[in-house]
C-alpha cells in the first residue's frame, strides 16, 4: 500500500531547518550541474566562474550589490503587500512607472541636485503608489482578483514606455536611435564606496520596513488584515484605509525602485529598465518568510546568482537563457524543500510493526 | 474586408483558445498555473525542432503537447506532492520555460517551418459548413489545428459536466476534502488535470510557431500566456465562453496592423496595450457576477493535505 | 443466531505531533446495532472514525470489517467496503446540487441526470426522507444537508453507517426523525455507529455504548444497564456535578434594547425580521434556534458588523446602530462580543496571546509605535486567573486546545469590564469541565451586572443557564420565554416556527409585563 508516511511537523527546530535549507541548496546545485553537463558545459568551472564573477574582485562585489538593491527595495514593497495577503505581482510595472516619473522631473524640471534627486524619488514614489493604488481600491471596495489586475498593469506600463522611448520622447540627437535622452548630471545618484548611494537607501529601508511591519501598530493592522479580514472588521480597524495604505506604500517602494535604476544604472529612462526585478522580487519576498532582515540576505544570494550568470554569459560564453535556467532549477528545488520543513517523510510498512 | 480581419481573428485567438482552456482545466482542479507562458515557450520549441526533424506536423503537436505536460508535471509534483506556493512556482516555470525555449531555439533562430508542415497547415474548408454565408468563411475555413481547437472545446465541454469523471473534477477544485471523502483520489486527479492542461498550452505555444508565425524567433509567445490566464475569469470558468474570449482577444491583438493598413495612423505601442486594458475591464466586469456557479474554484489556490487538523 | 461483528477495531493508537489522540482503542459492533461512542471533546472519537473511514492512517492496530482484517489507504477502500462516514462538518460540494453530491466519485463513463433522479427518489421512498434531486447545496437547510448525506451513502450501498455528531444542529423534530431513520436502518441489518456527547439522546437510541476518555477506550457497557451519572463518570473520570447555578440577580437598569430591527445580507434577504427584545443587567438572555435562524446575524448587527435595514437599537439609552465596531471601541462602549467563529473572527490563529490580547485596544496607546509590554503583563496575568494552558505566552494560539483558546478569547474580553456581553456559542467544541468553566465565567459577570446575550444550541444547557430564552426561526422571533415554566418540547416547536399551547405564551407575557 503506501509507503511513504506524511505528517505534519508541529515545529521544526532552527537547526533542523537551516540543515534543510542547506541540504536544498546543495541538491539544486548538483541537479543544475547534471543539467550544465548535459547542455556541454564544465559545472565546476561554470560555478566557480560563477561566485567569481560575483565576489572574485572588489568591483565584480560592487556590480554584485548593485544588483542587489533593486531586488532588496522591490521585495520590500511586495513584503507589505503580501503581508496582507495582497498578491501583488505588478512590481514590474510599479517599477517602470515609478522611473517614467522620475525621468519626467529629470528630463523636463531644472533643479539643483538634492533638490532634483528628492523631487524624482518623490515623484517616483508617488507614481509608483498610484499604480499599486488603482488595483488596491477595487480589491478593497469590490474584491477585484488583484493577481490579474496587477499583471496587466505591469504590461500596461512597459507598453507606455516603450511607446515615449519609440514615440514622443524619442531623443532626435539619437541619429535614429530609439532611445530617451540622457539625464542631466544633475538627476544623477552619486556614488558612496565606489556604488551608488542605493545601497545605503537600501539598507535604510530594511530597517525601516522592519520596524513597521514588527513594531508599529499600522504594521500590526497589515498584519491582521492580511490574516482575517473578519478579525480586523471585528476589532474595529478601517480596512479599506489600511489595504489602500500599504498599498500606495508597496507600489511607493517598488517605483523607488525605477528611480534609482533610471537616475543610476540607466542614467535614462528605457522600456528594459525593469529587468524583471518585480517578478524576481515576489520569489525572493516568498522565500525570505515575508520578513524584511530576511529578504536583504535572500536577495543578496540571488543578486549573486544573477551577477556570476551574466559573468559567465561573457567569461565562458554560456547563453543568457542556460543562466535563466540554472535560476529556475535552483529555486524549484528551495521552494520544494519548504516542504520538508513542514511535513515529516517517514518509511512505513502498513500496520506490521503494530506489535 | 471585415470578413478578412475576422478571419484572422479566429487564426490569432487559436493559441488563446489552447492555453486559456488548459489554464480551465488546470484550475477546475483546484491549481493556479502561472507557468501557462513558460509551459507555451516549451511547446513552441519543441513542437518547432520536432516539426523540422521530422516534417511530420502530427509529430510535431504531440511533442509540444509533450513539452508542455513535462513542465506541468514539475508544477503538479512542487505544488501538488510538495505543496509548494502555486503562484510562486507558476512564475518560475515561466522563467524556466522561457529559458528552456530560448537556449534550444539558438539553433534554428530565424529558420522556417518545413514546406511539408505548412502545407499540412493551410485553411481546408469544412464541406457544407463552410458554405453557410460569413460564418462559413470565418470559422469554417480554417487549418486543422484551429478545427482541433474547437473539438477539444465541445470535448471539454462535455467532459466537465456531462460525465462522472468530469464531476469528480470539479469536485476535487471546489472542495478536494469533500472529493477525497467521497473516495475520489485527488492527488490522481490533481496531477492528470494539470499535466493535460500544461500539454494544451504546450499546443497552444506550438501554433505560433508552427502556423501563425512560422518562422522561429526570439519571445515567440511575447505575453500570450497572460492573457490565456486572465481570459479564464473572463470565460469564469467555462470552455464555451473561453472560445469567445479567445477569438474576441484574438481580434484586439490585430487590430493594431488593420488600422494602420486603413491609413489610420496610431502608435503600435498604444495599440499593444488594448488586449491588456480589455483584460483589467473584464476582471472588474466579472467581479459584480454573484452567481456562485460562475466563481472561482472554491478550494482554488489551497494544497490539500488529508490528515490536516 | 448470534450477529456477526460489523467493525472490529483492536489495539488502535495515533499519534498527532506529540498528541496521542487515540491510544490501545478497542471497539466492537455488531450488524444490526446502534453503537454509541461517546466521550468529551478531544476524546478521540472523531479520530478513531476517521481512521475507520480511511482518512487517517493508524499508526498501530488492526481493523476487521465483517470478520476479515482490512487495511485502509484511502477513503474508497473504505467506501468499496460499504463504510459510509458522515461528517460533523458536512463533505459536500456547495455549487453541486443534491443529486451529483449523491453521485460523486462512483464509477462509470457518463452523467444521466433522468437516472440519477430516479434512483435518489427510490432511496428517498425507501427511508422515507425528502429532498429535491436538483436542488443546490448551497441553498440547502442543515437539515437537508444531513438528509443529504444520508442519501449519499446509501446510494453507495453502505451497510456501516458513521455518524458524527449528527444531532448538533438540529431542532428536536429533526433529531426524531433523523432516529426514525436509524432505526429504520438498523432494521434492515445496518451496523451504526453514533458519535455525540450528549447523554440522554445515547440513552434514547443506542443498544451498547462505547465511552473514550483521553485517547483510551474506557469500558463497553449495554445502555439498557446504564444510567447517566455513571456514564458522565466514566466520560470524565471522575464525578462530577453537572448543576447549573441560575442565580436571581436581574436589575432594574436596561442595558440593551433592540427595536424592531431588519437586517438582510447578500445570502439571506431576510437574515432577520422586526426582532425587538430588551436586556437587563444581571440577565442571561438566551436564544435559542437551529442553525442560521439568524444568530449569527443579531450578533454581528449589535457589534456594529452588519448593516441594518431599519430598527434601532440602544446601549444605555444611545441608539448605537449604523456605527462600526471602531466607532463603538472610539466611543468607550463596553461591550464584549465573543463571536462563533473564534478564530476566523475573534483572534487571529496565527499570533500570540499577546498580540491578540492588544487586537481592540492597540489603538488607544499614543503614537505610532507598538508598546507589547502591558499587554504582555495582562496576557501572563489571565494564564493563571483562567488556568491557560499553553507553553508560554509568546506561543500562537491557533495550537492550543479549543478550550484555551476560548478562554484565551473571554478572558480578553470580560477583562475589558464590558457592561454586556454577546457570547455566541461559547462552550462549542469544549469539553464538559471547560464548558462548565466557561458558564461558571458568565454566571460570575451576570452577578456583578453585566447582561449577557448568550447564543446556545444545547437546549438544555440553555434552559439551566438562562433567566429567558429568546426562540429564533427563519430570521423571525417566534416567542420569548421562560424556560422554568415551559417544557423543552414546546420550545422546540417554536424552533421549527410552530406555536404552542396559547396559555403558556400568555404566561410568559405576562411575566415579560411585569418585569419591565
Amino acid at each position: 500500500m503506501s509507503f511513504l508516511k506524511i505528517t505534519k511537523r508541529e515545529d521544526t527546530p532552527r537547526q533542523k531547518a537551516i540543515l534543510i535549507r542547506i541540504i536544498s541548496v546543495v541538491l539544486s546545485l548538483i541537479f543544475a550541474g547534471l543539467v550544465i553537463a548535459v547542455l556541454g558545459y564544465n559545472p565546476l568551472e561554470v560555478f566557480s566562474s560563477m561566485v567569481s564573477g560575483a565576489l572574485g574582485s572588489a568591483s565584480r562585489l560592487r556590480q554584485t550589490v548593485t544588483k542587489a538593491v533593486p531586488l532588496i527595495i522591490t521585495s520590500l514593497g511586495i513584503l507589505v503587500a503580501f503581508k496582507m495577503k495582497f498578491w501583488n505581482i505588478g512590481g514590474e510595472g510599479q517599477i517602470m512607472m515609478g522611473a517614467f516619473a522620475a525621468a519626467s522631473v529629470a528630463l523636463f524640471v531644472d533643479l539643483p541636485q538634492p533638490l532634483m534627486l528628492l523631487c524624482m524619488a518623490a515623484a517616483a514614489m508617488i507614481a509608483g503608489g498610484i499604480w499599486a493604488f488603482i488595483p488596491a481600491i477595487f480589491k478593497a471596495k469590490m474584491g477585484t482578483n488583484e493577481t490579474i489586475f496587477t499583471l496587466m498593469l505591469n504590461y500596461i506600463a512597459i507598453k507606455f514606455v516603450t511607446y515615449l522611448q519609440f514615440g514622443p520622447w524619442k531623443d532626435p540627437n539619437s541619429q535614429g536611435f530609439p532611445k530617451i535622452a540622457d539625464f542631466p548630471k544633475s538627476a544623477v545618484l552619486p556614488s558612496i564606496g565606489g556604488m551608488h548611494m542605493g545601497w545605503i537607501i537600501a539598507l535604510v529601508l530594511v530597517i525601516l520596513v522592519y520596524i513597521l511591519m514588527n513594531h508599529t501598530k499600522k504594521g500590526f493592522e497589515i498584519s491582521v488584515v492580511g490574516e482575517s479580514v473578519q478579525t480586523a472588521k471585528y476589532a474595529g480597524m478601517p480596512i479599506s484605509r489600511i489595504i489602500i495604505l500599504s498599498m500606495l506604500l508597496s507600489g511607493g517602494l517598488c517605483g523607488l525602485t525605477g528611480m534609482i535604476q533610471a537616475s543610476a544604472v540607466e542614467k535614462t529612462l528605457s522600456s528594459a529598465l525593469s529587468a524583471n526585478y518585480g517578478f524576481t522580487a515576489i520569489t525572493t519576498t516568498w522565500l525570505s518568510g515575508l520578513n524584511a532582515i530576511a529578504a536583504l540576505f535572500v536577495c543578496s544570494a540571488f543578486a549573486i546568482l544573477v551577477q556570476g550568470s551574466s559573468y559567465i554569459q561573457i567569461s565562458m560564453s554560456v547563453p543568457a537563457a542556460v543562466a535563466d535556467m540554472i535560476q529556475a532549477i535552483i529555486l524549484f528545488f528551495v521552494l520544494g524543500s519548504e516542504f520538508f520543513l513542514q511535513y515529516k517523510v517517514s518509511f512505513h510498512k502498513h500496520g506490521k510493526e503494530a506489535k | 474586408m471585415l470578413l478578412n480581419f475576422l478571419v484572422a481573428a479566429v487564426v490569432a485567438g487559436t493559441p488563446l483558445i489552447f492555453a486559456t482552456l488548459g489554464e480551465i482545466i488546470t484550475e477546475k482542479a483546484g491549481n493556479t498555473n502561472l507557468g501557462v507562458e513558460g509551459m507555451m515557450f516549451m511547446g513552441a520549441i519543441i513542437g518547432f525542432i520536432v516539426g523540422q526533424q521530422t516534417n511530420n506536423a502530427i509529430l510535431a503537436m504531440i511533442g509540444a503537447g509533450i513539452a508542455g505536460g513535462v513542465g506541468a508535471l514539475l508544477y503538479a509534483f512542487l505544488t501538488v506532492s510538495l505543496r509548494a506556493n502555486q503562484i510562486v512556482c507558476g512564475l518560475t516555470l515561466t522563467i524556466f520555460g522561457k529559458g528552456f525555449s530560448s537556449f534550444l531555439g539558438q539553433k534554428v533562430m530565424g529558420t522556417l517551418v518545413p514546406a511539408s508542415i505548412q502545407q499540412f497547415f493551410v485553411p481546408r474548408p469544412i464541406p457544407v459548413l463552410s458554405s453557410i454565408p460569413y460564418i462559413g468563411k470565418i470559422f469554417f475555413n480554417q487549418d486543422i489545428f484551429v478545427y482541433i481547437g474547437y473539438l477539444l472545446i465541445i470535448g471539454a465541454t462535455v467532459y466537465l459536466f456531462r460525465t462522472k469523471p468530469g464531476l469528480n473534477l470539479r469536485a476535487v477544485g471546489e472542495s478536494a476534502a469533500s472529493a477525497d471523502a467521497s473516495g475520489i483520489n485527488v492527488t490522481l486527479y490533481k496531477y492528470i488535470h494539470i499535466i493535460l492542461g500544461g500539454a494544451l498550452c504546450g499546443l497552444g505555444g506550438a501554433y505560433m510557431s508552427l502556423v501563425t508565425v512560422p518562422v522561429w524567433q526570439e519571445n515567440i509567445i511575447a505575453g500570450r500566456g497572460w492573457i490565456a490566464v486572465a481570459l479564464v475569469i473572463f470565460a469564469s470558468w467555462h470552455p464555451v465562453k473561453a472560445l469567445i474570449g479567445s477569438l474576441l482577444f484574438g481580434g484586439l491583438s490585430i487590430v493594431g496592423f488593420r488600422l494602420q493598413s486603413m491609413g489610420i495612423h496610431v502608435s503600435q505601442y498604444l495599440i499593444d496595450m488594448l488586449p491588456y486594458l480589455a483584460t483589467i475591464v473584464i476582471v472588474i466586469i466579472s467581479t459584480r457576477k454573484n452567481k456562485k456557479e460562475d466563481m472561482a474554484p472554491a478550494d482554488l489556490g489551497n494544497a490539500y493535505f488529508r490528515e490536516e487538523r | 443466531m448470534k450477529p456477526t461483528k460489523a467493525i472490529e477495531m483492536k489495539n488502535i493508537s495515533k499519534s498527532f505531533g506529540a498528541v496521542k489522540a487515540n491510544e490501545n482503542v478497542n471497539l466492537t459492533v455488531y450488524n444490526g446495532e446502534i453503537h454509541a461512542l461517546l466521550g468529551e471533546n478531544g476524546a478521540g472519537k472523531s479520530t478513531l472514525m476517521s481512521m475507520l473511514s480511511g482518512i487517517y492512517t493508524p499508526d498501530s492496530g488492526s481493523i476487521s470489517i465483517n470478520e476479515k482484517p482490512v487495511e485502509f489507504s484511502s477513503p474508497k477502500d473504505a467506501i468499496n467496503l460499504g463504510i459510509g462516514m458522515i461528517h460533523q462538518h458536512f463533505k459536500l460540494v456547495d455549487v453541486l446540487s443534491a443529486k451529483e453530491n449523491m453521485v460523486l466519485g462512483s464509477k462509470g463513463a457518463m452523467l444521466h441526470g433522468k437516472q440519477l433522479s430516479r434512483d435518489m427518489q427510490k432511496i428517498c421512498d425507501q427511508y422515507g426522507l425528502d429532498i429535491k434531486p436538483d436542488k443546490k447545496v448551497y441553498q440547502m437547510s442543515v437539515g437537508e444537508k444531513q438528509t443529504l448525506e444520508i442519501i449519499k451513502v446509501l446510494y453507495r450501498g453502505a451497510k456501516i453507517l458513521i455518524l458524527d455528531e449528527p444531532t448538533a444542529v438540529l431542532t428536536p423534530q429533526e433529531i426524531k426523525r433523523l432516529f426514525d431513520i436509524l432505526r429504520n436502518m438498523k432494521a434492515q441489518g445496518c451496523a451504526i455507529v453514533i458519535i455525540t456527547h450528549k447523554l440522554n439522546e445515547v440513552l434514547e437510541i443506542s443498544d451498547r455504548i462505547t465511552v473514550l476518555r483521553r485517547g483510551q477506550s474506557i469500558e463497553t457497557v449495554e445502555t439498557k444497564d446504564v444510567a447517566v451519572n455513571h456514564l458522565v463518570e466514566m466520560m470524565v473520570g471522575k464525578k462530577v456535578d453537572l448543576e447549573l447555578e441560575k442565580p436571581q440577580c436581574i436589575t432594574d437598569k436596561e442595558l440593551l434594547r433592540v427595536d424592531g430591527l431588519y437586517v438582510s445580507t447578500k445570502e439571506n434577504k431576510h437574515a432577520l425580521q422586526d426582532i425587538s427584545f430588551t436586556l437587563h443587567g444581571g440577565e442571561i438572555l438566551g436564544v435559542a434556534g437551529v442553525a442560521g435562524s439568524g444568530q449569527k446575524e443579531i450578533c454581528e448587527t449589535i457589534a456594529g458588523l452588519l448593516p441594518a435595514e431599519k430598527g434601532r437599537i440602544f446601549f444605555e439609552n444611545e441608539n448605537i446602530l449604523g456605527k462600526s465596531p471602531g466607532e463603538i471601541i472610539r466611543l468607550g462602549i463596553r461591550m464584549g462580543f465573543i463571536p462563533e467563529d473564534r478564530l476566523g473572527m475573534g483572534l487571529v490563529g496565527s499570533m500570540d496571546m499577546v498580540h491578540n490580547i492588544m487586537l481592540k485596544d492597540y489603538r488607544n496607546q499614543k503614537g505610532i509605535f507598538l508598546r507589547k509590554k502591558g499587554a504582555a503583563e495582562k496576557a501572563e496575568r489571565l494564564v493563571k486567573e483562567l488556568e491557560i494552558l499553553t507553553p508560554h505566552i509568546h506561543y500562537p494560539i491557533k495550537k492550543l486546545s479549543g478550550g484555551n483558546i476560548q478562554k484565551v478569547l473571554l478572558g480578553r474580553e470580560i477583562d475589558s469590564n464590558p457592561k454586556i456581553l454577546i457570547t455566541a456559542y461559547p462552550a462549542r467544541g469544549l469539553d464538559i469541565g471547560a464548558s462548565y468553566k466557561i458558564y461558571d465565567l458568565l454566571n460570575a459577570q451576570k452577578k456583578n451586572g453585566v447582561g449577557i446575550l448568550f447564543i446556545g444550541e444545547d437546549l438544555d444547557v440553555l434552559m439551566a443557564l438562562c433567566d429567558r430564552i429568546m426562540v429564533f426561526c427563519g430570521g423571525q422571533m417566534t416567542g420569548i420565554v421562560n424556560p422554568s415554566v415551559m417544557s423543552k418540547e414546546d420550545i422546540g416547536l417554536l424552533m421549527a416556527g410552530g406555536t404552542t399551547s396559547a396559555d403558556s405564551t400568555n404566561s410568559v407575557a405576562q411575566k415579560e409585563g411585569e418585569t419591565q
